[in-house]
């Protein structure tokens, strides 16, 4: 990204009642090695908060009094994914303050919100700028936004463009979203990139349990430990609409069973251990990857693109009471098991 | 059975609506379509709850409990004896899943 700022000739800070910071930033559409790198590391979720671009006015190409108003997040991500579907376009990009959280999070919390987008017209003076009185605000910023507010308390009318950056060439060629394009999916693209973060979130204390697990109970319960995490960060995910029934916490459960088999097998076949202790050791992955891929699987809803909260607030109530309990019942037979082995007594 | 997502908040007051259209723009899900009269609530169930029809309606003729359904967030509101609505999303800070990071 080439960012440069230049004096705001065109805005004139007399004639606005609000300050004008008179500053109007230029950019191109190309996507450099350095912003890939930079979208790598937000994907991955290093340094979550420093995915950032300034907030204010942006010209690509040589926009004029004429040219369209394209709203983003100040989120890298979304401001590129803008910028570079703008390729060939001159036009005007107002990035809203979002405090580095992308468009559909954004609106949702209401920082990409009618306050936000009010004063960042005023601040930018975006009303000496262009002739025209429209901006287009993309789809999944909605949430946030009342068009009519917006419109009553700065003059500009909203249009909601396309869900995804990519098709505004076709948009602003036809003037028309098809439905198609105002349709959010969740594809396996889409969900996989998601995995990192997931992932991510959960590596340390994963590691902190692995290690533990080692010495209580063998490399074997350390392992399981692992598998559990991917099993409930990477693959679920990546299978999520294959898994049976709707309840994300359901969905984990079943996953859960499948993973926990071969550990409860290797267990119970351990040679030369009593009977009692092959049954325990056989019970305790069946209750605790169940309820840990469970838990991973409803947390996953808050990523998705289509659960209500009314339905993961019934699966709180419906599943969690289950999963600690399995978890609980689980735990205390590890360490039972774990402190038996420790004092020499299997 | 085991569907969680059969029912939701979502209202739709049929004869206030002026047919401007709005809410089949913003639903990222189609809940909405046009109708020839006024909006048609088609796909009900298919409603995420994110509130966008609602605030972009200008006659108020749709109503939904929207907020961002982030089980991590209810989870520690709820455990901290909170009302589990006002859990804030995490997606702000450096802990918690929340929050694809789609567009």
């Amino acid at each position: 990204m080439v960012a440069s700022k230049s004096p705001c000739c065109s805005c004139s800070c007399e004639e606005t009642i609000y300050p004008c910071n008179c500053e109007l930033h230029t950019v191109d559409s190309t996507i450099t090695i350095a912003n890939r790198f930079d979208h790598f590391l937000a994907r991955w979720g290093i340094k979550r908060m420093a995915h950032r671009v300034e907030p204010g006015l942006y010209q690509i190409g040589s926009p004029c009094i004429d040219s369209p108003v394209f709203a983003s997040a100040n989120y890298t991500l979304s401001f590129d994914a803008l910028r570079s579907a703008l390729a060939g376009f001159d036009a005007y990009i107002l990035v809203l303050d979002t405090k580095g959280i992308n468009v559909w999070c954004a609106a949702g919390k209401g920082t990409f919100g009618t306050d936000e987008l009010v004063h960042r017209i005023e601040t930018t003076g975006l009303g000496n700028i262009v002739k025209h009185r429209k901006i287009i605000v993309p789809q999944l910023g909605a949430p946030g936004i009342s068009a009519l507010e917006v419109n009553h308390r700065s003059g500009f009318r909203i249009e909601y463009g396309p869900v995804r950056a990519r098709d505004l060439h076709e948009y602003l060629r036809t003037g028309k979203a098809t439905s198609e394009m105002r349709t959010v999916n969740f594809s396996i693209y889409d969900r996989i990139v998601l995995t990192p973060i997931e992932l991510m979130h959960i590596s340390l204390s994963a590691i902190v349990v692995a290690i533990i697990l080692w010495f209580l109970a063998g490399i074997v319960a350390s392992l399981a430990a692992i598998v559990a995490v991917l099993a409930g960060t990477v693959l679920f995910p990546v299978i999520l609409p294959f898994i049976p029934t709707k309840d994300f916490s359901m969905k984990g459960l079943i996953l859960g069973i499948i993973v926990a088999i071969p550990f409860s097998i290797t267990f119970a076949s351990s040679r030369g251990l009593p009977g009692w202790v092959a049954v325990l050791g056989a019970v305790t992955p069946l209750l605790i990857i169940p309820a840990v891929i469970s838990y991973l699987a409803l947390n996953f809803t808050g990523s998705t693109t289509f659960t209500s909260r009314t339905g993961v607030k019934k699966e709180i109530f419906k599943y969690v009471p289950v999963m600690a309990a399995m978890a609980i019942f689980g735990s205390v037979i590890c360490i039972f098991l774990g402190l038996c082995r420790v004092l020499g007594r299997i | 059975m085991f569907n969680s997502y059969l029912e939701n908040t979502l209202r739709y007051y049929k004869d206030k609506c002026i047919n401007c259209k709005r809410c089949t723009e913003v639903c990222p899900h189609g809940v909405f379509v046009e109708g020839v009269a006024n909006a048609e609530l088609v796909h009900p169930t298919r409603c995420m709850e994110c509130g966008a029809c609602a605030l972009n309606c200008p006659v108020q003729a749709i109503e939904v409990q929207s907020g961002v359904g982030c089980a991590w967030a209810m989870i520690n509101a709820a455990l901290r004896g909170k009302d589990m609505d006002s859990g804030e999303c995490s997606c702000g800070g450096d802990t918690g899943s929340c929050c694809g990071e789609l567009k």
